[in-house]
């Protein structure tokens, strides 16, 4: 007996939500694990209304989209939810901002239509990547020698032990801009398994170009989305963003070509 | 004077070492106070890595409580691991509050909670770290005062160079009264030396400069004096009575890193008095004081809505023992059904009432594993030790869990404990054969399991047991194969049993740190200056190191913890007064030789363990008779 729970199961999902968030300052030394702790008791604190798994381990339904590494800062992470009541976007925005530390501060909250995979955006990330200590000048010339080469073996620890990736086949582009303290780095990077890192482009340029940085580099992503003919990073919530006032059902129908509802 | 934030030169470290999150602070619910502002500030550590500290009660309660206070600032510090010590040593960086990233030095007051002995090497590297004196005759006015707290306390004789002071027993009204003492010491622009007599007066605080030891040719203990008039003979620990009166953790702590206890603790009794022998925190946080069920009632409710925890623990020594404990499991259970929160009862007793509270705390879900301690093998080892279960009663209890629907149950003993025998922890192993047996036939299938746990004896200042000879890490290590042999001889159950252990040498080491005078500090100096730190984690661990530092100080390890002392014996720690009588104390060690048991003094007239009458306290137990009402039910804010 009772190999299930005994109380009643949890209510359903009635609406998915997908949530844009940053990682700031010295949040970006959380790990994914870290954020994914936070996040849930930032919603229960924010009384947010999460539809949850049923069994004896019931889990509150989140997916992860991505994630940036750890010491790595970010201004577009994403996060999907699923909530058992239908609830204001706005509100809930505000609230969850409210409950979860300085630094992963939630910048926009849309409802996701049925039917519409959120991953399947998600093809490339633009980096902005500081290099204090090195020279404008030493970092276009790194560039240059990383965009002629054919390719770029770069070497990484994973768990499987260490493994080999070529950085270059994976850089849509990258330029160099900055002073004589500090370049900066921006780089378009197409998502790829193994995951290519800005890491792994830094440890690029140090193979081709003996680029040394003195101190630490500070890596932003500033975009993940669908990428563009041009190589540019596009939005991945455009598609669901709906006029203000309106409602996604509306929306919905709208797109199905029937009309708004009066 | 201005204290900077030493952020801006530890940031450039944080990338390349593990787990950097652990020292950037910013936890949910804590707190940088103006450095100014303020006038007697705090820095409260514990000495051991943050995932393991963060979720300490003591230091938690300690944090709230002064913070709380105008004019006070508290901030927690914790053991950095070698990969940053070393980088922080290259460049200047020295030890810091995870708060305001302040300078440990800095502040007036060094507090250390010492759950283990364990975390000795830990404070020495912290105040080297943090540029104070090792020990505490090189300090002067500018150094804070460095504070010994928590169980380890009760004995703080190995480490009496490093500390100015040890306070014994609850912290609560201790850190503010101590509180008082320095704001006015400061104000009088009172030596160190004069700071720390007003404290030694004050009560509860020992200051180990006020006292000599004086040593008999054999090497014994002659006696432990004062070598000043105003200081008392004995300190007293500190006893905080009424726990409704002090519900803290109020905003309990959120790490953003992850740690050992992912919850929200609620402690619903201090102290116990079941006696078991061996248990030196049974014995020193008597007599038994229980929050009220409607005090723990609103610390939960408080305490999840300012964490958003999804699991809260009801901790105390014996959970099950609370006078409505009943009441409260469904009290908690019904207030919080459908909300995803559940609860658990980390301390069980072995009866079949704990399955039933165990079931009506997981109805809402979620199922923790149930953990029993019978913690001796035999029923006569049972009878020495004072934890009075019979083999039936574990097999009943444990029969009841799995035809509840556990399917894993955890048994833990221990292996070492005075008068043991190679047959008395042989029966371990019978015992879990019976327990996979038993669960076989009531649940009809082959799925069920146990894990035995076995942890090694350590005695423990303030015990009965504080005469006894530790066993010899040898004779420990042959038993805990013979055992495992036991196990596996079966093979009808041997793989449905599982077997945890730790082999004998760490124990060794704690004996002599727990029950170690002063001469043990030149050890722990010597272990920290050959690299050793964190030495409750095995890989950090070197019994080698400990063995060949102690060779170096000329203490004979052996002497400390093998050998059984006699009644007459001056004990290290004979001038700390834990409220037990010695006398008792005594007598219960024979009694325990004897095999005979003793009851529990919440439910028999007193048996007179002597701390009552000496610490002006009594027994605070319920029942009260009120229930928890339901939470009144809003509508979601956020819906539409």
């Amino acid at each position: 007996m009772a190999k299930t729970p005994t109380g009643p199961p949890p209510p359903p999902p009635v609406q998915k939500l997908r949530l844009r968030y940053t990682k700031r300052g010295r949040l970006r030394f959380t790990s994914h694990r870290d954020i994914a702790r936070a996040f849930e008791r930032a919603l229960r604190r924010a009384q947010v209304p999460m539809a949850y798994s049923a069994g004896f381990s019931p889990h509150p339904k989140i997916s992860w989209v991505g994630a940036a590494p750890t010491g790595v800062a970010s201004e577009a992470e994403y996060v999907e939810i699923s909530v058992a009541e239908r609830v204001d976007l706005a509100r809930l925005q505000a609230a969850l901002d409210e409950s979860l530390p300085d630094g992963i501060d939630v910048t926009e909250v849309v409802e996701a239509p049925v039917g519409t995979s959120l991953p399947d955006r998600i093809e490339a990330s633009q980096w902005s990547i500081r290099l204090p200590g090195i020279t404008r000048d030493q970092a276009l010339q790194a560039v240059g020698l990383f965009l002629a080469a054919e390719t770029v073996p770069v070497e990484r620890l994973m768990k499987q032990g260490l493994r080999t990736l070529d950085a270059q086949a994976a850089v849509v582009r990258m330029s160099a801009a900055g002073d004589q303290d500090c370049a900066t780095l921006e780089v378009v990077v197409r998502h790829v398994t193994p995951a290519v890192r800005p890491d792994d482009v830094l440890s690029g340029l140090r193979s081709v170009a003996d680029l040394a940085p003195p101190m630490p580099p500070q890596a932003t992503r500033l975009a993940q989305g669908p990428l563009t003919e041009t190589g540019e990073v596009g939005d991945p919530l455009a598609p669901d963003r709906v006029p203000d006032g309106a409602t996604r059902a509306a929306a919905d129908l709208e797109q199905a070509g029937a009309g708004s509802p009066s | 004077m201005p204290v900077e934030s030493l952020f801006p030169r530890l940031e450039p470290l944080l990338p390349t070492v593990q787990k950097p999150i652990q020292y950037v602070g910013g936890e949910l619910n804590s707190t940088v106070k103006d450095w100014d502002e303020c006038d007697v500030r705090w820095a409260l550590m514990y000495p051991d890595a943050y995932e393991v500290g963060l979720p300490n009660q003591g230091v938690m309660i300690l944090y709230e409580v002064l913070n709380e206070q105008p004019g006070v600032l508290a901030e927690r510090t914790y053991s950095v691991w070698p990969d940053l010590a070393e980088k922080m040593r290259a460049s200047g960086v020295p030890q810091f509050t995870v708060d305001g990233h302040r300078p440990v030095a800095a502040f007036d007051v060094l507090g250390v909670s010492f759950s283990t002995e364990l975390g000795y090497t830990n404070l020495l590297e912290a105040l080297d770290l943090a540029g104070i004196p090792l020990h505490a005759k090189d300090r002067d006015e500018s150094h804070p005062i460095v504070l010994a707290g928590g169980h380890a306390a009760f004995n703080p004789e190995p480490i009496a160079d490093f500390i100015d002071a040890a306070v014994l027993g609850d912290g609560e009204q201790a850190v503010l009264e101590m509180t008082a003492v320095i704001r006015q010491a400061k104000l009088d622009n009172a030596s160190r030396e004069e700071t720390l007599l007003r404290l030694a007066r004050a009560g509860g605080v020992y200051v180990p400069r006020f006292y000599d030891v004086e040593y008999l040719p054999d090497g014994r203990i002659a006696r432990v004096v004062p070598n000043r008039p105003d200081v008392p003979f004995r300190v007293h620990k500190r006893t905080v009575m009424d726990l409704d009166e002090w519900p803290y953790p109020k905003q309990p702590l959120v790490p953003l890193a992850e740690t050992v206890h992912e919850r929200m603790s609620v402690e619903i009794f201090r102290g116990c008095t079941r006696g078991c022998r061996f248990c030196q925190a049974g014995m020193i946080t008597r007599p038994v004081r229980e929050r009220s069920i409607t005090g723990i009632g609103e610390m939960v409710k408080t305490g999840l809505e300012a964490t958003g925890y999804e699991e809260v623990g009801l901790l105390s020594l014996s959970s099950a023992d609370h006078s409505e404990i009943g009441e409260v499991a469904k009290g908690l259970a019904d207030r919080y059904e459908g909300t995803q929160t559940s609860l658990s009862l980390p301390s069980t007793r072995v009866d079949a009432f704990n399955i039933d509270l165990a079931q009506e705390l997981s109805r809402n879900g979620r199922r923790s594993g149930l953990t029993f301690a019978p913690e001796g093998g035999s029923e006569r080892l049972r009878k020495v030790i004072n934890k009075m279960v019979s083999k039936q009663d574990l097999i009943d209890t444990v029969t009841t869990a799995y035809g509840a629907g556990w399917r894993q149950v955890k048994l833990y003993f221990m292996v070492g404990l005075p008068t043991e025998t190679d047959e008395d922890v042989l029966e371990i192993a019978e015992m879990a054969r019976e327990v996979i047996r038993a669960g076989r036939q009531i649940t009809g299938t082959r799925d069920v399991r146990c894990t035995v746990s076995i942890g090694g004896f350590v005695p423990k200042p303030h015990t009965p047991f504080q005469w006894a000879a530790q066993l010899d890490h040898e004779t420990t290590d042959r038993r805990l194969k013979l055992l495992r042999n036991a196990i596996q001889s079966d093979k009808s159950t041997a793989k449905a049993i599982g077997y945890r252990y730790h082999d004998g040498k760490p124990g060794i080491v704690e004996g002599l740190l727990s029950r170690g005078d002063r001469r043990v500090g030149a050890v722990i100096e010597q272990v920290w200056r050959d690299g050793g730190r964190f030495d409750g984690w095995s890989e950090h661990f070197s019994y080698d190191r400990w063995m060949s530092s102690a060779e170096k100080a000329g203490v004979d390890v052996g002497w400390y913890t093998t050998r059984e002392k006699e009644e007459s014996e001056v004990l290290p720690w004979d001038h700390l007064d834990s409220g037990l009588d010695k006398e008792w104390l005594w007598a219960d060690w024979q009694d325990a030789l004897a095999e005979q048991d003793l009851d529990d003094c919440r439910w028999i007239p007193c048996f007179d363990c002597g701390v009552c009458p000496q610490m002006g306290t009594d027994i605070q137990i319920g029942p009260t008779g009120r229930t928890l009402l339901p939470l009144t039910v809003v509508k979601n804010p956020l819906s539409v």
